[in-house]
């Protein structure tokens, strides 16, 4: 945990912290989710849980794209991979996700030609320089990536590269927020709004949840001071009875968003009918995949795609974390059978989902806590 | 992941200062990132381009968007209290890809 001297704005950080506890009815629970796992991480990391008052709850959203990935499209990925033998490409966070028969790290050390690239540009490169091999990108993210993904096939088209192709994952985060919004279990109260999604998408796609959900949500920034001021702008608008969007990380978020961005995917990709989330099930029009247009550059078109489906384990609760029914430590296999090191459900498979955060910060300081105080 | 340092690295949105635009293609430009000088591309701010100097924010190798110098510094010093800087320099290094590029302009 840090100490609010450390950040910047100290003063201004105690006096947000002061005004929330002002702010807060004691006779009220308020349930705020942040939707973004770089939320989660950061609101552990720095340690606001604890300088927080206990009766707001802080639910962790769905927004970790490597958390919700399906176990099944991971050992597609690589099933492709060995059967064509080709490169396949990833980000640096999904090396250590674990496939059926391991992780593409695992499939490396087997021999599998596995390459990890920080930019989706970044593997176009590796197959211009590689002509003789062909190069899968294995895609993941929300609008944060997918505009990215996008502007690299048009340069692969544009440059006719035969010998790449995209395994498309991208997802959409306002389909999932509708399906927890309309999950029988829901008791949220506001969001604290993604920030880099937003710089693509803007607020506007939000507005329904404040018109038709009544729910207040704030469009965040990551620091410490942001995240508290915009739990702050959340507490004020319950407290007036209000629901509105709203947008506290207004020096990078536009209110409507990156529309070039927004273009490059129009551009390349189209909804999918349906795709599956690990821990919330099919959610329908929740993804992207490529369009006809990208048909030669589309992993799942060039490729025989095994159709792997992986249930999720039934033990595994996180739909109830999801949806904030339970707390990440209130799960069957919270801790036992579901560790980061060893994952079983969605939650714990990032740093950055929900279950692994709480785990990393919460957990190991509660042991510590107990074997500290437990006289030897 | 068992990453000590935590946070997912593809959602890193890292600060750059464009040191040049290329001359054959206006939507790339040599951009240092926190010491690190890597190409990034320019396409997703075709409606309001960056000039040399101007600071932008970096996802995946693509400037998302124009922030102030101020708010790059504000930006730097989050990456470093989530203890995320030697990992977004390690991204930026793109895995040893751009690796040739980077020793012969240091």
């Amino acid at each position: 945990m840090k100490f609010v001297d450390e950040f910047r704005n100290p003063e201004l950080i105690n006096k947000t912290v002061e005004e929330i506890k002002l702010a807060v009815d004691p006779n009220r629970q308020y349930r705020l989710m942040e939707i973004c796992g770089g939320h989660t991480h950061a609101i552990y990391r720095f340690g606001l849980k604890d300088i927080l008052p206990p009766n707001i709850d802080m639910i962790h959203g769905p927004g970790c794209p490597v958390c919700v990935l399906p176990m099944g499209r991971i050992d597609e990925g690589l099933a492709i991979a060995a059967n064509h033998d080709l490169i396949f490409a990833a980000f640096g966070d999904m090396m250590r996700v674990p496939g059926t028969h391991g992780s593409p790290l695992e499939h490396k050390a087997r021999g599998l030609d596995v390459r990890i690239v920080y930019s989706p540009a970044d593997a176009l490169q590796l197959a211009k320089a590689n002509p003789s091999r062909h190069v899968m990108f294995f895609a993941i993210g929300f609008e944060t990536t997918a505009p990215s993904t996008a502007l690299t096939l048009q340069r692969a088209k544009h440059d006719r590269i035969p010998n790449f192709s995209v395994f498309c994952n991208h997802i959409t985060i306002i389909p999932a927020l509708r399906a927890i919004l309309d999950s029988p279990d829901m008791r949220l109260d506001g969001f604290v709004g993604p920030g880099h999604v937003s710089t693509v998408i803007g607020c506007r796609p939000y507005e329904w949840i404040a018109t038709d959900r009544k729910k207040p949500f704030v469009v965040s920034g990551f620091e410490p001071l942001d995240l508290l001021q915009s739990i702050l702008m959340l507490l004020r608008q319950l407290n007036a009875g209000e629901a509105k969007i709203e947008n506290q990380y207004k020096r990078v978020v536009r209110w409507e968003g990156n529309p070039a961005a927004v273009r490059a995917m129009d551009n390349v990709f189209e909804v999918r009918p349906s795709f599956e989330w690990r821990g919330l099930g099919f959610i329908p029009h929740s993804a992207l995949r490529l369009c006809e247009e990208y048909a030669d550059w589309d992993a799942e078109r060039r490729f025989q795609i095994p159709g792997f489906r992986i249930a999720d384990p039934a033990a595994a609760q996180c739909g109830e974390v999801l949806t904030g029914v339970l707390k990440p430590a209130q799960c069957k296999l919270f801790g036992n059978e579901c560790t980061p090191e060893r994952p079983v459900g969605a939650l714990m498979v990032s740093s950055e989902g929900s279950c692994a955060a709480y785990y990393n910060y919460e957990h190991r300081k509660a042991a510590l806590v107990t074997a500290l105080s437990t006289p030897s | 992941m068992q990453d000590s340092n935590g946070g997912c690295h593809m959602c890193l949105a890292i600060p750059g200062k464009i040191i040049e635009i290329s001359h054959d293609n206006v939507n790339s430009a040599l951009v240092d990132v926190m010491g690190v000088r890597r190409h990034v591309e320019l396409g997703l701010l075709e409606d309001d381009r960056p000039n040399t100097g101007d600071w932008v924010l970096i996802h995946v190798g693509y400037a998302m968007s124009k922030i102030s110098e101020q708010d790059a510094a504000e930006q730097m010093r989050t990456l470093e209290m989530l203890g995320e800087t030697e990992a977004a320099r390690q991204e930026v290094r793109g895995y040893g890809l751009q690796s040739a590029e980077n020793k012969s302009e240091k």
